[in-house]
């Protein structure tokens, strides 16, 4: 019974290849360049976010849904925020300005501050948190679930499906909300002005329109609308590219805040910047 | 008719970490194959390269000329069209109902109208047993039933080239057998080229005409499925007969030590296993047409007859010398 010992079957397996090639001439991904690789992917889904708006299908359906879900959770808390940012800056600039003696000029600064500064940042302070995180959440579950790449089989872009809705009811809701807190922080900053600190109505409303002009409204429209875009963009693009797992998309959510928060500010120094260049102000 | 799948020379890494290397076959027209593999050989991946969803760094899949790996990505998207890819968890939209999700291709690629929409929906809901249950939503039904709902949507556009992603992972002995049966049936209906991964030896051993394995980052064969039914491959026989002993160990392969303590001791029980029997394949049911992908299967196998092993030669003489397909099982 023991008599034929191990008789192996004539080879091994598969012919063992030399292991596993690396390739010839891939670069090895290194961790320098890796912040570098994620800008660009940014910029890559930006730039096919602008084109894949003017391709058809558009989901209007979608649009229509996500731009209500994003109004819906972004209004009140724009409105209440507005209030009170509305009289911060009136009651600090009043009261510098009435110890400069120049008390009458309140009104028109604390509106160009609400109009060109506090308003769009409020707004996309606003969105990046409360409906930029749900995006990316949304998109992010979404991923890991496979349901993304579902759709990819069957032949849609998720870019065009989900993506270019969400982008454009962030935009969308971020200018229209942009005029919403204009008004309720000049109205807040005007309550504050006349009735806490005693200024005139008159002189509050004649330093406005003395200092205040039509391209400051512009200005704060356009920073709304390009800060909604980043929003929109940043939650897309952390929400497509989770790093694994529950807690990837946990992750994916908080960076995509943080990311907003920060291109948010950067974006807006060299915004205002330019703005102060090419734009003479009204009152010298 | 369904379409031929050319693959040519792909290699797929994730960083440093070869997953397969050079992995050449042809899926030919209108056949059902299965790629076989222990778990973690890159069958999943290897479907997703198939399909363009990842990249492979070297080589092509063909897909009536168009590359589904360096092709412009508008082509792929259209090229797309033509598949049904049966997700492994069925990768159904969480907060759309059966019949929404079921719905969603046909509602994103044609116009139809919603009556009509409801009547193909319906009658692929009926195929795949899920009436009754067309307005859950993923997250209420079983693990099956999601799997033959992702079955229902990647059918619902008449593909040319079917997908599934282990179909069988998750269901019980009985329903894969009725899916194996379903997988021929669609075959015979739809002449579409299909394509298995798995590894249950039931569908292997009775649904393909064609079969692969993936063993340790290459292919180790592709063929007809007499091929490797019949094969005394230490990697194939070792996988189709579920046994221990053999090259294929509890992480990946077996280093040679353990290969040569092994043979010592068994005595190379699996030398001379004995002649495999080759089971008959499925038949499609009564009352649907003949496989059109079978008679030309037919036809290709026996004018390469010369090409194959000895054992394989006679296990496919033999199922197709009593004309009415060696009886049915």
């Amino acid at each position: 019974m023991t008599a034929p010992l191990p008789v192996r079957p004539p080879e091994p397996p598969a012919p063992r290849t030399p292991p596993a090639p690396p390739g010839p001439g891939r670069r090895a991904p290194s961790g320098l360049l890796a912040p570098l690789r994620r800008t660009g992917q940014l910029f890559a889904l930006a730039l096919a976010v602008a084109r894949a708006v003017f391709r058809r299908p558009f989901q209007v359906r979608e649009f229509i849904e996500q731009f209500w879900f994003v109004a819906s959770v972004t209004i009140l808390p724009a409105a209440l925020v507005s209030i009170p940012f509305g009289a911060v800056i009136a009651l600090q600039v009043g009261s510098l300005t009435e110890q400069l003696g120049a008390q009458s000029f309140t009104g028109g600064a604390s509106v160009l501050a609400v109009i060109q500064q506090a308003s769009p940042l409020i707004v996309a302070l606003l969105i990046a948190g409360a409906a930029g995180s749900a995006i990316c959440a949304d998109l992010g579950s979404r991923t890991i679930r496979e349901e993304l790449d579902a759709m990819e089989v069957m032949g849609v872009s998720p870019v065009q499906r989900l993506v270019v809705p969400r982008v454009l009811a962030t935009m969308s809701v971020a200018v229209l909300l942009n005029g919403l807190v204009s008004v309720v922080g000049t109205l807040g900053g005007y309550f504050f002005n006349v009735i806490m600190q005693g200024g005139t109505p008159g002189a509050y409303l004649a330093s406005f329109s003395a200092l205040a002009q039509l391209p400051d409204l512009y200005i704060g429209e356009l920073k709304a609308l390009v800060f909604g875009f980043i929003a929109g963009i940043v939650a897309a693009y952390r929400g497509l590219n989770p790093r694994g797992g529950p807690k990837g998309v946990g992750d994916a959510v908080n960076q995509s805040v943080v990311i907003t928060f920060m291109l948010l500010f950067a974006v807006n120094m060299v915004l205002t910047t330019i703005y102060l260049q090419i734009v003479p102000p009204k009152g010298g | 008719m369904g379409i031929e799948v050319v693959v040519e020379g792909l290699t797929k890494s994730f960083g440093k970490q070869n997953i397969w290397q050079d992995v050449s076959l042809t899926l030919p027209a209108g056949e059902v194959s299965v790629m076989l593999g222990p778990s973690g050989t890159g069958k999943t991946v290897f479907l997703k390269s198939i399909i363009g969803l990842l990249k492979p760094e070297r080589g092509r899949v063909l897909i009536n000329g168009v590359d589904m790996v360096n092709s412009p990505e508008r082509e792929i998207m259209e090229t797309r069209k033509l598949f049904g890819l049966m997700f492994q968890d069925g990768a159904l939209f969480g907060s759309m109902s059966l019949f929404d999700n079921i719905a969603f291709p046909l509602r994103e690629h044609t116009r139809k109208k919603e009556s009509e929409i409801r009547r193909i929906v319906m009658e692929r809901i009926d195929i795949v047993g899920l009436l009754g249950a067309e307005e859950k939503l993923p997250g209420e039904i079983s693990g099956g039933m999601r799997k033959r709902a992702g079955l229902a949507r990647a059918l619902v556009l008449d593909p040319q080239i079917i997908l599934c992603d282990e179909p069988d992972s998750g269901l019980d002995p009985v329903r894969t057998a009725y899916l194996s049966q379903l997988l021929i049936d669609l075959n015979a209906q739809i002449d579409a080229t299909m394509l298995i991964v798995t590894h249950n030896l039931d569908i292997a051993a009775t649904v393909p005409d064609n079969m692969g394995m993936l063993f340790c980052r290459n292919l180790v064969t592709f063929g007809p499925r007499e091929v490797l039914l019949t094969s005394d491959t230490p990697v194939v026989s070792q996988f189709l007969a579920g046994r221990r002993e053999g090259p294929i160990g509890m992480s990946e392969e077996k280093d040679a030590a353990t290969l040569a303590a092994e043979r010592t001791t068994a005595g190379g029980p699996y030398a001379g296993s004995g002649p495999c029997t080759v089971v008959p394949q499925l038949e499609p049911s009564p009352g649907l047409p003949v496989r059109q992908g079978a008679l030309r299967r037919r036809e290709r196998v026996l004018a390469m007859m010369g090409t194959l092993p000895e054992a394989a030669r006679t296990a496919i003489l033999d199922s197709y010398t009593p004309t009415l397909g060696g009886g049915r099982p």
